[in-house]
């Protein structure tokens, strides 16, 4: 159990961030989408470039992990249609419920137990994907 | 002095909202620990791993995996579950949102009653008179596009839009494209017809 302590650590401090900066909020994802608040932008946008200079660092010293192991960066495969239409079926799905799956379970450490449902139903279209894969064009 | 300091300034501070230049770094610290770590940043595949767990690998090979490998991710979920658990009883005084006078003007329109009251709105997420049938389907039909999307696209906001542009992936930047479309059809052009 030891070993996993840090990731529960690091959840710890991802759910307490998601909560606090109501990224969780139903209300803060129909305001993105409105363009009616900079919020959204600024914490999204903040995590990005933060995340390309720690990213770039990373690489540029060819740092090692908490084991001593190489870190390895791995490019995704280059496609349109799977990123393009996968990617419209998740934002429709993101504004309808207000939250991705990170939110999905802070928010049930917030005590919504509704979003259950929401989990619920992740899990099923999961497994739909699961089931269609073999049909669909990659 | 210092008392004052601590109780007013750094508490006040602590309990309201935070800013997005707070929140924002400490989201990209959670993703570069991870990747510390020597693991990837990315939530929804934990979608994945639960459906193994839970015996789809008999039925689909997307789902014969060797999901120890995976037990990380989970603990990775339970933390969060405990954050939002921590953020909520010990670090906030209500769970208001203070929502832009815009967006609360386009919500009451839709119908909503009040807009901004709790995190979520009751005529979707129920309240203490329960969840309606309308707020069930609602819930059910978007987390499936959502658990769907993110397979079919590889990765969803975690995995993409942060892990992936900060890795200047060509295909993350046209999956964040595609979930912005899919965010504002339905916000703008289907949110009038459902509410």
């Amino acid at each position: 159990m030891l070993k996993y302590l840090k990731y529960i650590l690091a959840g710890i401090l991802f759910g307490i961030v998601m909560g606090k900066a109501e990224i969780i909020s139903w209300y803060r994802i129909y305001e993105m989408f409105s363009f009616d608040a900079f919020h959204m932008y600024g914490v999204i946008g903040s995590a990005v470039i933060l995340g390309l200079i720690g990213v770039y660092f990373m690489k540029k010293s060819s740092m090692s992990d908490i084991d001593g192991s190489a870190i390895h960066f791995k490019d995704k495969k280059m496609s349109y249609i799977r990123y393009i239409v996968g990617g419209i079926l998740f934002g429709l799905g993101w504004a309808l419920v207000g939250a991705c799956p990170g939110p999905m379970f802070v928010l049930l450490g917030f005590g919504y137990l509704s979003i259950l449902i929401v989990i619920f139903g992740a899990l099923i279209g999961t497994f739909l994907y699961g089931l269609a894969r073999p049909h669909l064009p990659h | 002095m210092l008392t004052f300091i601590i109780k007013y300034v750094i508490m006040e501070s602590i309990l309201g909202m935070w800013p997005w230049y707070v929140a924002g770094p400490l989201i990209a610290l959670s993703m570069l620990l991870l990747i510390y770590f020597g693991k990837t940043f990315g939530y929804s595949d934990n979608l994945r791993t639960m459906c193994s767990i839970a015996g789809a690998g008999r039925v689909s090979s997307f789902f014969d995996i060797d999901w120890k490998k995976q037990v990380w991710n989970l603990m990775f979920v339970l933390g969060s579950v405990l954050g939002g658990f921590i953020a909520v009883n010990y670090l906030s005084t209500d769970a208001k949102v203070e929502l832009s006078e815009n967006t609360i003007d386009s919500l009451t329109t839709l119908g909503f009653s009040a807009p901004g009251a709790q995190y979520l709105p009751s005529e979707i997420f129920g309240g203490d008179a329960g969840i309606s049938l309308f707020g069930i389907l609602i819930l059910l039909l978007g987390g499936i596009l959502v658990g769907f999307g993110a397979r079919y696209a590889g990765g969803c906001t975690s995995g993409h839009a942060i892990t992936g542009l900060s890795n200047l992936q060509l295909p993350s930047l046209i999956a964040v494209i595609g979930f912005f479309i899919g965010g504002l059809v339905m916000t703008h052009l289907l949110f009038p017809i459902i509410f």
